[in-house]
């Protein structure tokens, strides 16, 4: 009996060990192909795993397995004070992180019962629409390059500079602001940013304006994306999507709009754009409309800009009262709540985050049945999760 | 002194079948090379408002000499499961096919390696031979993802095989043959409607058989909007998926390579190939110029090519299919209808 186990011995080896790993080795099954999409793969943002059962190029049927980037923010988020919270779930949705903020915030403000100066109130909610901004004008670029095309990627990334810049001349951050206080902000505004900002907002624009002639207005992107993962109203509803992914299902549904808690948004006029065919596309045209709608929020804000502190009185050791309080904000990928438990103490008992793209991927498995491979991208490219916000 | 080379006797076998080898090596790399640094580099930069490599060289015109450096470097993997002969053997069968379709190719009146009475007929069955070794990557990498890479790109070819020889028979009717040096004199001697002026430059009367040839070559090349076999997005580069360093170099200069050759062909076909207006076909000068004129209205199809494969998104393979049948051989037969009238009533 030798140590050296044949090459057939270790593949028999491990087709046995790998419990999880089993849909990995079946080359071919009765039913046709198991393809493991992911978890590297260019489509899934990151780590997600999608297992596809294959008939020919159509799916039989499709299992999404996520977890692979569990990090652990909500156990890890038991261990630390109120203010290092936000280091933490900054990294929740890493392309809108100020938005991830916000919800925790003002969860502990709702427990302290601390009103925020109305300056503050502004700037939070700028800064919140902002990180929206610098999400979902990255979301267009990057379906349009899982549907093939590659430059709009690129436009993308070169217009939401400009967002990202503003964003970092008021926090000091590009990617994780870290910037949202129990009882405010942490700085005011740098003087000229409020023209820079409009300066940014034109340039959003004509982004928004680019991109439906580029990606939206193409003809081989609206054959890919019409008709592609239709999502019923009712269907939407009892998934739980939420954001866009509702919205495009023609559920008119905003949360800015509906339960506005702590930020300014009863103080702008906007539209909360819906669109009734449910598919791909409705998706997709449904977040571009809300970025030109956010630059419009924004720009009203600047402009009824009060003037006060940003910051209100908090002790300076923060311990929140006995309680617990859920608050939930639209954010960029659809409904984000945090629910926070307190016992009186210096860091939370217990946080539970309600991202949104968890809900929102929740229905892949049922969206993906009897659709053909290259319609598996374009699905969950416009479905729009970002892997750190499936796993928290 | 280009009269004192052609003067020598190449009618000697191997003195002929060097000259061949060289010279379609040298078409292979010059061409894939330029493609390469100006259009995947530069071009696609400047669509997508950044500079691409500027370090190698100036302006980065060296960075592709870096990456070949780079790719032989790497490890030759083999997949455990891969067929290893015909794992290794796809990368040439495809390089082959790119090669062999220059040999027909004519780049001035006393310029070309063989001059075939079939020439073009010739030259679209060798481009098509790429399609096997994609199949043969395809199934021999033993990946579902290369596997069904292969298989796409082999009901591309059924798809799009058609409408490309379609739309050259358009053009084989109007020069009235099949052999390229003759094409290419047919429109620098040709006439439109009795004015020859300029000669007549087939993209003039052959339309739509120009845009059917390119959208066609779009597809021989799998490149967007037609790049389901590669599909990065998807399959994760489809065939390709298993190669690496020097294979996966093959397969690159390949691509780039044959994508010059169907700039070249189309080139030929339409805008004249190495003839320019009011200089003499049997000009001698034209050994020397008209390599030169055949590579920039080569360079003018490929950004053609290369523009429309940086802008626009894929289609799906089923609409791929119905978009060739439906629309483009319908097209390309009306075309060779309307030649075939026009041809009898002029």
């Amino acid at each position: 009996m030798t140590d050296v186990l044949t090459e057939a011995q270790q593949l028999a080896y491990a087709n046995a060990q790998a419990a999880d790993g089993r849909v990995n080795v079946e080359v071919e099954t009765e039913d046709g192909m198991t393809l493991n999409i992911g978890p590297q793969h260019p489509a899934t943002h990151g780590t997600l795993r999608v297992v596809a059962r294959l008939d020919g190029e159509q799916v039989v049927s499709a299992d999404v397995i996520c977890g692979y980037m569990h990090r652990g923010y909500e156990k890890l988020c038991e261990v630390r004070s109120y203010p290092q919270v936000t280091t933490l779930v900054n990294r929740i949705d890493w392309l809108g992180s100020f938005a991830n903020e916000v919800p925790f915030i003002l969860a502990a403000e709702q427990l302290m019962e601390i009103e925020v100066p109305d300056r503050a109130k502004w700037i939070r909610t700028i800064l919140f629409e902002m990180s929206r901004l610098a999400n979902i004008s990255l979301f267009i670029g990057d379906l349009a390059l899982q549907v093939g095309a590659q430059t709009p990627a690129f436009l993308a990334f070169r217009d939401r500079e400009f967002v990202l810049n503003q964003i970092e001349a008021v926090t000091g951050g590009r990617f994780h602001p870290n910037f949202d206080r129990i009882g405010g902000l942490k700085d005011d505004l740098p003087k000229g940013w409020i023209a820079d900002t409009k300066a940014a907002m034109v340039r959003i624009r004509e982004f928004c304006d680019l991109m439906d002639d580029l990606v939206l207005g193409n003809e081989i992107f609206q054959m890919r994306m019409r008709g592609v993962g239709i999502i019923p109203p009712d269907v939407a509803l009892s998934y739980g999507l939420s954001g866009a992914n509702l919205r495009g299902s023609g559920v008119d549904w905003d949360l800015r709009r509906d339960s506005n808690i702590g930020l300014a948004y009863d103080q702008v006029d906007f539209k909360v754009w819906t669109h009734p065919d449910g598919d791909s596309y409705a998706r997709s045209w449904v977040r571009v409309q809300e970025i030109r709608e956010s630059t419009k929020i924004i720009d009203q804000l600047l402009d009824t800009m009060p003037s006060g502190p940003v910051m209100a009185k908090v002790p300076r050791i923060i311990k929140v009262p006995e309680g617990e309080a859920y608050v939930a904000t639209e954010n960029p990928l659809g409904e984000m709540g945090y629910y926070l438990v307190s016992k009186g103490d210096t860091g939370p008992f217990r946080v539970k985050i309600r991202s949104a793209s968890f809900n929102n991927i929740s229905i892949v498995p049922w969206l993906l049945k009897g659709v053909y491979v290259p319609d598996i991208i374009a699905i969950l490219g416009s479905l729009y999760f970002i892997l750190g916000d499936i796993d928290r | 002194m280009i009269s004192s080379v052609l003067a020598i006797d190449w009618s000697n076998y191997w003195q002929q079948s060097i000259f061949r080898v060289l010279g379609a090596a040298i078409f292979v790399i010059l061409g894939a090379g330029t493609f390469v640094i100006a259009f995947l580099f530069k071009m696609m930069s400047y669509m997508q408002s950044r500079l691409g490599p500027m370090e190698a060289g100036p302006h980065g015109t060296l960075q592709l000499l870096a990456e070949v450096g780079k790719w032989l470097q790497k490890e030759d993997l083999v997949p455990a499961r891969a067929d290893r002969t015909l794992f290794k053997l796809a990368p040439y069968i495809i390089m082959a096919s790119t090669f062999l379709v220059v040999v027909v190719m004519p780049f001035g009146p006393d310029a070309y390696f063989v001059s075939v009475d079939t020439g073009i007929y010739l030259a679209l069955a060798l481009s098509s031979l790429s399609v096997l070794g994609i199949i043969i990557a395809g199934w021999a990498s033993a990946s579902k993802y290369s596997l069904l890479g292969g298989l796409r790109a082999a009901g591309q070819l059924i798809a799009y095989e058609l409408p490309m020889v379609l739309a050259v028979v358009g053009v084989v009717i109007q020069a009235g043959t099949l052999n390229l040096q003759g094409i290419v004199a047919a429109q620098h001697q040709g006439e439109i409607f009795g004015w020859g002026g300029i000669g007549n430059p087939f993209i003039l009367t052959q339309l739509v058989g120009f845009v059917v040839f390119l959208i066609a070559t779009q597809a021989e090349l799998a490149q967007p909007p037609f790049d389901m076999p590669v599909a990065e997005s998807e399959l994760v580069t489809g065939y390709m998926t298993e190669y690496s360093g020097m294979r996966f170099l093959l397969f690159f200069i390949a691509e780039f390579a044959s994508a010059a050759v169907f700039a070249a062909l189309a080139a030929t076909l339409f805008l004249g190939g190495w003839a320019i207006p009011f200089v003499d076909l049997d000009d001698n000068v034209m050994n020397v110029v008209g390599p030169i004129v055949l590579f920039v209205k080569m360079m003018l199809v490929g950004a053609l090519i290369f523009w429309v494969r940086f802008t626009f998104p894929r289609f799906r393979e089923d609409q791929l299919q119905a978009f060739a049948w439906k629309a483009l051989i319908p097209l390309a037969l009306v075309n060779i209808l309307a030649t075939m009238v026009l041809k009898v009533a002029f």
